[in-house]
């Protein structure tokens, strides 16, 4: 359960090596230590997360996770509520890929949809159905500004988050009744692994402030939100410029 | 032989305790599924909300509840989150509310688990009977009151709720319904079942024994302290004179008048006391609800401006005064003038903060409310009370030694600064209110409550399979 104040009990993280997403589960574990599903690929980064976390007093399990092993999902996810609830549930895998080799290469840009969009599809089913039948609980989905409006630099995959985007922000509604805060959580630029060598974006930020941000949202009960927050209000001015002057813009 | 009084018409008396007749045509109790929160107004999730109108219909209830089990509700008075059962199936207790018998010689009284205390104080008095232990507010329900074990202000002498339960009727979790006492053979489930938070089973029937009281009023001595260390010093000593007694005190004034607040002690008022006016009609139920609060307060109503208005207009408002006559409203339930004030709140809700600490341990008190003041947290109703002895059961809150409540609203910290007040009482060998609790860890209950295991064995011989569950009992790690 999620108490008064909002702190979960048990946290399930698909995308187990997500900079963001371990910030997040980290970020919350220092506040108190929880039960924690990390659902991954195993590896070594995967085994260093799960030892940070114990260190922090959590009980950290770890799961077989391939995002573009669709017909696996609805098992993992079963499988991560069979030890009991999930108080909390982000969706944090992804792929950015080379935008120029995604647009012109068939399969680069088939796997950017499937993992980005297809496979966030399938396991926000499976976790919608399993916290419809919980009666509470949180799911965040990580977005992406890149979704908001498609740029000529990153089109592909802001796409598949255009998509992502759209799937979770209907499931917000689709859960409310069933006692269940789905939030949205658009990032901009976050230096991470997998931005490792692009040139950062203004107002560039880092996992650890976006996991503040996942926090935050989960324990107020926000179904939207930017990271950093200002870009909230960039973006709204970005989403109307006209598209001869939005070409010309250094993004 | 008693002369039984008072009879409320009851159709279905003679048939309570037994199976329904299949012959009978049968409608099936409510059900809808809704969103349940606690008064703290924290934490709501869904679930199927049932209303049965018998024990039969109860029974059934529970033989088909799911998964994620069952648990009775009464009328949401608990702070946080013991009526809720997330996914699951809540019972709506408020449909089984007859009084079925009040017997005016000896006292006793025969009504059902969703009877509110305020409509059995409103049958009882004419025929000059008391419930000895009313707690800040009337909307309680029996169930809810034994399931809580809950307290008053006159703990120090008549103890909590359980104490005063002759017998009551609980519906276990194989749907068989069972009549336990407190020394009859099934003794330990009945003091499990007190202060159990609805989770050995639900109690659809109580038999009670009220007090003999000549009239409604209280006589009163209201005496404004100026310091903590004297409110308390003042408790300890002369406590025992009184029926009634609480500590009402100002959690923003600092300095000297540190802690400065308004003893509040009383006697039943005998009918000598009154005024030839109030002496027509003695036992007059005088408990007016002015006003219901609209659910329109943005977050942050309460700051430290609006906390040091509020602290000082009630420090003021009661100069020391002895023997005044007061009625219901006046002494004991000041908030139930207000329908809903939780929503003063605002939309993020409060929650209130409850512990009691071993009589030695008064200085625990000083150093909560210095922690709070630290932190920048505003509480605006500040309880402060001397408990006397505890009962027989394992998970009763109520044990010799200071009880403090305050009220915060959620907001930023204070997260932080309860995990730190939960190590202060902890060590202090104190423990929390589960019927006020809606943040802590399963650590600190079972470092609370050391006979949590007696308890859950108890629990477990009779709900084998967890058929009763809320989301308390998850939160805390209870079953």
């Amino acid at each position: 359960m999620i108490d008064a104040v909002g702190n979960p009990q048990s946290i399930l993280l698909l995308g187990g090596t997500s900079e963001i997403g371990l910030a997040a589960v980290e970020a919350f574990a220092s506040d108190r230590p929880m039960r924690v599903v990390l659902a991954a690929r195993p590896s070594q980064r995967l085994a260093d997360a799960k030892a940070r976390l114990e260190a922090k007093g959590c009980a950290v399990e770890t799961v077989d996770f391939d995002a573009k092993a669709l017909d696996t999902h609805t098992a993992i996810v079963d499988k991560a509520f069979a030890e009991g609830d999930v108080d909390v549930a982000i969706v944090a895998f992804g792929l950015l890929g080379d935008n120029e080799e995604a647009w012109t290469d068939t399969a680069k840009a088939v796997e950017l949809a499937q993992v980005n969009y297809t496979a966030a599809v399938s396991v926000g089913v499976a976790l919608g159905d399993r916290l419809k039948q919980q009666g509470h609980g949180s799911l965040v989905a990580l977005s992406s500004v890149a979704g908001e409006r498609a740029r000529r630099s990153n089109f592909v995959y802001g796409s598949t988050k255009a998509g992502l985007d759209a799937f979770y922000t209907g499931l917000t509604e689709a859960l409310r009744p069933f006692g269940v805060t789905v939030t949205v959580v658009r990032p901009g630029f976050v230096h991470t692994k997998m931005t490792e060598g692009l040139k950062p974006a203004p107002l560039s930020t880092t996992p650890e402030a976006v996991a503040e941000v996942i926090v935050h949202a989960v324990r107020t009960k926000q179904e939207l939100v930017w990271a950093p927050a200002p870009l909230r209000f960039v973006m709204s001015a970005l989403r109307h410029v006209p598209r001869p002057v939005f070409r010309r813009l250094p993004l | 032989m008693a002369q039984v009084l008072g009879r409320i018409a009851d159709a279905h008396e003679s048939a309570s305790f037994t199976p329904s007749v299949a012959w009978l045509p049968m409608t099936s109790p409510a059900s809808e599924t809704r969103t349940l929160h606690g008064w703290g107004r924290t934490a709501p999730t869904v679930a199927t909300v049932i209303t049965p109108r018998t024990p039969e219909e109860v029974a059934a209830a529970v033989k088909a509840a799911g998964r994620r089990g069952i648990i009775a509700r009464g009328l949401g008075r608990s702070y946080g989150d013991p009526a809720q059962n997330a996914g699951g199936t809540v019972l709506d207790m408020t449909g089984l509310a007859r009084i079925h018998s009040i017997d005016a010689d000896s006292g006793v009284v025969d009504l059902d688990a969703g009877v509110s205390l305020d409509t059995l104080m409103r049958q009882a008095l004419p025929f000059g009977l008391w419930v000895p232990v009313l707690p800040g507010t009337r909307q309680v329900t029996i169930g809810g009151a034994i399931g809580a074990d809950i307290h008053g202000k006159a703990h120090h002498v008549v103890g909590s709720f359980g104490n005063h339960v002759e017998a009551m009727t609980l519906v276990l979790a194989d749907g068989s319904i069972r009549e336990l006492t407190p020394e009859g053979p099934d003794a330990e489930l009945f003091w499990a079942t007190v202060g159990g938070m609805g989770l050995t089973g639900v109690i659809v029937r109580a038999r009670l024994k009220l007090h003999h009281v000549e009239t409604a009023y209280f006589k009163v001595d209201t005496e404004q302290i100026d310091n903590l260390a004297e409110l308390m010093e003042r408790q300890t000593r002369d406590d025992e004179k009184y029926a009634e007694s609480v500590s009402w005190f100002d959690a923003v004034t600092t300095g000297e008048h540190f802690g400065r607040g308004l003893l509040t002690r009383a006697n039943h008022a005998t009918l000598a006391d009154l005024t030839p006016k109030q002496r027509k009609n003695p036992l007059k139920f005088d408990a007016p609800q002015l006003l219901t609060v609209p659910d329109v307060f943005p977050p942050g109503m309460l700051n430290r401006v609006t906390g040091r208005l509020f602290s000082e207009l009630w420090y003021r408002k009661s100069p020391t005064k002895l023997g005044a006559i007061q009625n219901i409203t006046q002494f004991l339930h000041p908030l139930d003038i207000a329908g809903e004030w939780n929503r003063g709140y605002g939309p993020h809700g409060f929650l209130q903060y409850q512990f009691v600490v071993p009589p030695e341990r008064g200085d625990v008190i000083r150093t909560v409310l210095e922690r709070m003041t630290e932190a920048g947290q505003v509480s605006a109703l500040n309880v402060l009370k001397r408990f006397g002895e505890g009962n027989r059961a394992p998970l009763s809150f109520p044990k010799p030694g200071w009880t403090l409540c305050v009220d915060i609203p959620i907001g930023p910290g204070l997260n932080e600064l309860c995990e730190e007040l939960d190590r202060i009482v902890l060590d202090a060998g104190g423990r929390h209110y589960l019927a006020k609790e809606s943040r802590t860890t399963p650590e600190a209950i079972r470092r609370g409550y050391p006979r949590l295991e007696e308890w859950r064995a108890v629990r477990t011989a009779v709900d084998p399979a967890g058929v009763f569950a809320s989301d308390l009992a998850r939160r805390l790690e209870l079953i």
